[in-house]
């Protein structure tokens, strides 16, 4: 299980800030696309975080499961 | 120097750093819910020189959180009232105001006249012309921003650190503002005032920037999160590529087969009885000749997808857009026949096509943030 964090407008999509997820496989890049499926988020300007850091998600990201996998969207209100 | 006896007392400050303060030239965009908790410390803080550009009227509705104005100021202009309750705060500082909004045609110019930019915007769009202008012109600027409950915050482009190019790549997606989302007064007055901070700490030279670092705050929660992240070294902007990005018409075509990959409104501007009907998601159909009477239809913070039968009439509509304001649109290179070629080789339809989109460009798009 790792820990996913929600926030700004996906959270919203999201309906939470936070869940954990079982994953079903060690790719970064195959979680995201779970969850892109799994919640309305296309379309969504994203980053995703690995522990607090900034991962480029075309590299080869494995996840463990003690990580906290956060997705971050740029805000616009000011 | 009195007046400043409090802040000269702290021991990294000092009258050294006071007069820092008072040498150190800040321009903010933006004269809103940020502005308004930004402008008012920084100018009691004796900042020298402050700028303030945004070419807005005060309405009704801002009153909640741009706490700055008052009343007898809606319908006034925002940087001439800004200015008024300033002068009353300190008058020593240097108030510059710019009743218009940053454009490309006076973003490097202004930049020029001050050491820190601050964001205090509410459009994506603006965001990545204050990047851009401040890589050109070697000025760092310091980013708000607040979706409902959270805010975020960073610095970017501080001793060659990150850009807001290298955290957020493109300019696509879903991003609403304020307005489409609303807004706490304290959220908003929060995050302006951890800009403000972070300016100060900047122009001292004290403490950490937030230079390669996300801060968003959740006010609900009161929960903080920082997320660090690298310098994108294949990512340049000079003066040229500047110049090419905001003064060039090239950019405003686009390929059908990357269009369909890329998140907005499609916008059709055919005559309704025009043949391939596409099922696209989101899309609208205002004919060419309808199309100024209807711009209400469209918003301006949403990418636009435009699209004819081959790609001519789109560019006038094009035309018709920018005249308005819309900066984030593009024009379909071959219009509705190059985008049902596409489709048709990727199965038709709207839903199957928006899934068929998901599962085919979740890597291509991840990639380009």
């Amino acid at each position: 299980m790792v820990k996913v964090k929600y926030f700004g407008m996906v959270a919203e999509a999201a309906g939470r800030p936070f869940e954990y997820v079982e994953v079903q496989t060690s790719q970064l890049s195959e979680l995201i696309k779970e969850l892109y499926i799994k919640y309305p988020l296309n379309g969504f300007a994203l980053k995703i975080a690995v522990n607090q850091a900034v991962v480029d998600i075309t590299e080869n990201n494995t996840v463990y499961g003690e990580d906290e996998i956060a997705l971050l969207p740029p805000f616009a209100g000011g | 120097m009195k007046r400043y006896n409090r802040q000269i007392k702290l021991g990294n400050i000092g009258k050294g750093g006071q007069q820092k303060l008072l040498d150190a030239k800040v321009l903010v965009v933006g004269a809103g819910g940020l502005g308004a908790a930004i402008l008012p410390y920084l100018t009691s803080a004796g900042i020298g020189k402050i700028g303030i550009i945004d070419g807005d009227v005060i309405e009704e509705s801002n009153l909640q959180r741009q706490v700055i104005y008052s009343e007898d100021g809606v319908g006034k202009s925002k940087v001439q009232q800004a200015e008024l309750r300033l002068s009353k705060l300190n008058s020593k500082v240097e108030v510059r105001t710019y009743n218009t909004f940053l454009k490309p045609s006076n973003a490097l110019r202004l930049f020029e006249q001050y050491d820190i930019i601050v964001d205090a915007t509410d459009s994506v769009e603006v965001r990545y012309l204050i990047n851009d202008a401040c890589i050109v012109s070697g000025k760092p600027f310091v980013y708000g921003s607040v979706f409902q409950f959270e805010g975020q915050v960073s610095v970017f482009n501080y001793k060659n650190g990150p850009t807001y190019r290298c955290l957020f790549g493109k300019e696509n997606g879903r991003v609403p503002n304020c307005e489409e989302s609303g807004v706490l007064g304290t959220t908003v007055g929060l995050i302006g005032m951890l800009q403000a901070n972070e300016v100060m700490k900047m122009i001292l030279g004290i403490g950490e920037a937030l230079s390669g670092k996300l801060l968003i705050y959740n006010t609900l929660l009161n929960d903080q999160h920082i997320f660090k992240f690298k310098k994108n070294k294949a990512i340049s902007v000079d003066e040229p590529s500047f110049n090419d990005t905001y003064h060039s018409e090239k950019n405003s075509e686009i390929k059908a087969e990357e269009a369909l990959f890329q998140p907005g409104v499609w916008l059709d501007v055919r005559a309704v009885h025009e043949i391939p009907k596409l099922k696209l998601p989101n899309s609208i159909n205002i004919p060419l000749p309808l199309l100024e009477e209807n711009l209400h239809r469209l918003n301006k913070n949403e990418p636009i997808f435009i699209y004819c039968q081959a790609g001519k009439r789109s560019l006038q509509a094009l035309k018709i857009l920018q005249k308005q304001g819309f900066r984030n649109i593009k024009s379909v290179i071959g219009g509705a026949m190059a985008l049902n070629k596409c489709i048709g080789n990727k199965r038709a339809g709207g839903k199957q096509l928006s899934a068929d989109i998901i599962m085919h460009a979740i890597p291509d798009f991840c990639r380009s943030f």
